[in-house]
Order: C-alpha cells, then sequence, then structure tokens
C-alpha cells in the first residue's frame, strides 16, 4: 500500500447547515481507515494545526478539522479570523457541537471508513473535545491540556478520554486535573489521565516557546496508542 | 492556558495598515496566546474599523510601558487643556 496522504482544504456542512471550511487529510488509498475531527486551539485554523491534521494521515488516519472560525470572516487569514470570532464574542459551544458532529458524519460516510471517530483538541479545543465526548457519539476523545472543562459534564461522557496535562500549567492546573479525575472517577468513567514534569500549556506546540520536547514524544506515543486501541488504527 | 481575558472599548480615530488609512471604531484588548509573538502569552490589541484590523502582540512590560507612555502624555500639562 502507498504512503501517500491527500491533503486539502475543503467544505463541510455545520451547524445549522451552514457551509465552514475544514482542512481534511486522508491517506491516498487503503480501506477500513478511522477517523479523527482535530479542533483547533485558540489561534485558530493556523499552519501548525493543519500539520498536525497531515501528521495524523500519515499514520493512517482520515482527518478533518473544522474551521470553527468560518463564519467570523470568511476566507481570511488564521489570525484575522481568530481575532474576528474574539471581537464577536467567541465560538458559542453548541456552534462548535454542530459543527463537529457536520466533520463526524463526514468522516463515516467516507467509503473507506471504518465506522470509528476520534476527536482530539488542543488548548481551547481540548476543552472543546470534552464538549464533544459528553455530547455527540464519537468512539475516543483526546484533551490537550484544555482549560475550564464543564467538569458538571462528567456523567455525561460517552467515550473513553484520554487527557495530556503539564504540571506547569495554570488553566487546567493540577487541582484542576485533580478535580476532573475525581469526577470521572465518581462516575466511573474510562479514562487515563498524564501530567508532565517541566511541561506547561501547549507543550505540543512545536512552533511555541512552550514546546516540550519529552513531554511531546511520550504524548505522542499515548496518542497513537490510545487512537489505535479505541479507532483501530495503526 | 488560554484566559479568554477580553475587553472591547469604543475607540474613534484611523489606523494605517502600510498601504493605507481607514477609520476605526472600536479596540479588543486581551492576554492570550499570540499569533505570531515568541510568546506563551502576550497582550494584544486589535484596533477594528468595520471588518479589517490592526493588531499589535507585546509582552507584559512591554504593554504596561506603553499604557503607562500612554496616559502620561494624555496627562501632560500641554495635552490635558486640549483634550
Amino acid at each position: 500500500m502507498s504512503d501517500a496522504i491527500v491533503a486539502q482544504s475543503t467544505t463541510i456542512v455545520g451547524h445549522g447547515g451552514d457551509e465552514i471550511e475544514a482542512y481534511e487529510a486522508h491517506p491516498l488509498d487503503g480501506s477500513g481507515q478511522p477517523s479523527v475531527v482535530v479542533l483547533h486551539h485558540m489561534p485558530g485554523f493556523d499552519r501548525a494545526t493543519k500539520e498536525i491534521v497531515r501528521t495524523f494521515a500519515v499514520y493512517g488516519y482520515a482527518t478533518l478539522m473544522p474551521n470553527l472560525h468560518h463564519r467570523y470572516a470568511p476566507g481570511a487569514k488564521a489570525g484575522d479570523a481568530a481575532a474576528a470570532a474574539r471581537d464577536a464574542g467567541g465560538v458559542p459551544d453548541e456552534q462548535c457541537l454542530g459543527d463537529v458532529r457536520g466533520a463526524v458524519d463526514t468522516l463515516r460516510a467516507r467509503p473507506e471508513s471504518n465506522g470509528k471517530v476520534g476527536v482530539i483538541g488542543y488548548c481551547s479545543g481540548g476543552r472543546q473535545t470534552f464538549l464533544v465526548a459528553c455530547s455527540l457519539d464519537v468512539d475516543a476523545a483526546v484533551d490537550c491540556y484544555g482549560g475550564r472543562a464543564d467538569i458538571d459534564l462528567a456523567p455525561n461522557l460517552r467515550c473513553p478520554l484520554l487527557g495530556l496535562f503539564g504540571v506547569e500549567d495554570q488553566s487546567p492546573s493540577p487541582a484542576d486535573v485533580a478535580a476532573m479525575t475525581s469526577a470521572l472517577e465518581a462516575n466511573g468513567k474510562t479514562f487515563d489521565f498524564h501530567s508532565y514534569d517541566d511541561a506547561g500549556h501547549a507543550f505540543f506546540s512545536v512552533d511555541r516557546p512552550s514546546y516540550r520536547l519529552d513531554a511531546s514524544k511520550d504524548g505522542w506515543k499515548r496518542i497513537w496508542d490510545f487512537f489505535g486501541t479505541q479507532l483501530g488504527g495503526e | 492556558m488560554c484566559t479568554y481575558v477580553t475587553t472591547t472599548t469604543e475607540a474613534s480615530g484611523s489606523a494605517y495598515r502600510g498601504d493605507d488609512w481607514f477609520r476605526v471604531d472600536r479596540a479588543v484588548v486581551y492576554f492570550d496566546h499570540p499569533q505570531d509573538a515568541p510568546l506563551d502569552h502576550a497582550l494584544c490589541i486589535d484596533v477594528w474599523g468595520d471588518r479589517e484590523r490592526v493588531a499589535v502582540e507585546l509582552d507584559a512590560p512591554s504593554a504596561r510601558r506603553l499604557a503607562e507612555s500612554i496616559l502620561a502624555i494624555l496627562d501632560h500639562d500641554e495635552v490635558k487643556v486640549l483634550t
């Protein structure tokens, strides 16, 4: 089988039937592909997060990243769209859920899909990932340092959850992670949390001073193991 | 961390985007992840006019110095009488 991938901008139907921009990447050929929805961080639908989408495709996952800021500045650069979304008061959770539902449906409808879809998000996308995992029909979720997650949603978690955090982060702080751990345990949920020493927020971001090599390498390994088990990936 | 800490204030004047000026009507100020500055967090200012903006991202000490400079100018005796 070829190791080639296809990566390109596309359009999906999101919340309210709106057509929104998305970035897709998937193996060029092969059947029975697992799928992943990537939720970008607060700075938006940027080059670094598109690189993450392509990385999932290299590992065999059909991947979609909806541009959650698209409505606020269609066709604009990531930074301008993120600023426009902030100027408008931010992305409502219901709108985010609708857009992610559209991405999940798009991925499951692919003839090459094995029917399994995971979701992963970074920073604000980590918070949204937890929201998605408690609200939509997905098969696995990875929360990468999402702060301000709604702990009251813990009883609603629908799928196995992997959480990757830095002990130097202030949101989520170690106390926030501990509180979520207790809430998930109390509700008998399946989850696996890891907090890295010498790492804070955004330790996966290779283009930011927050990048931490050891945490990032171990985190990626855990992601491949987790999605491999839950979604039938490599 | 994403702070989401944001304030929006009315602003009246013009901004220069490199090739022309445009009228502005509001400024959005926040402390969060920057788009470009090599910082984990930055004091960001977007000065908007309709759908276009000028943006700056400063580290916290720089932003504080800028704010103090603006206030010092506005509080100058020769300026006060004009505002």
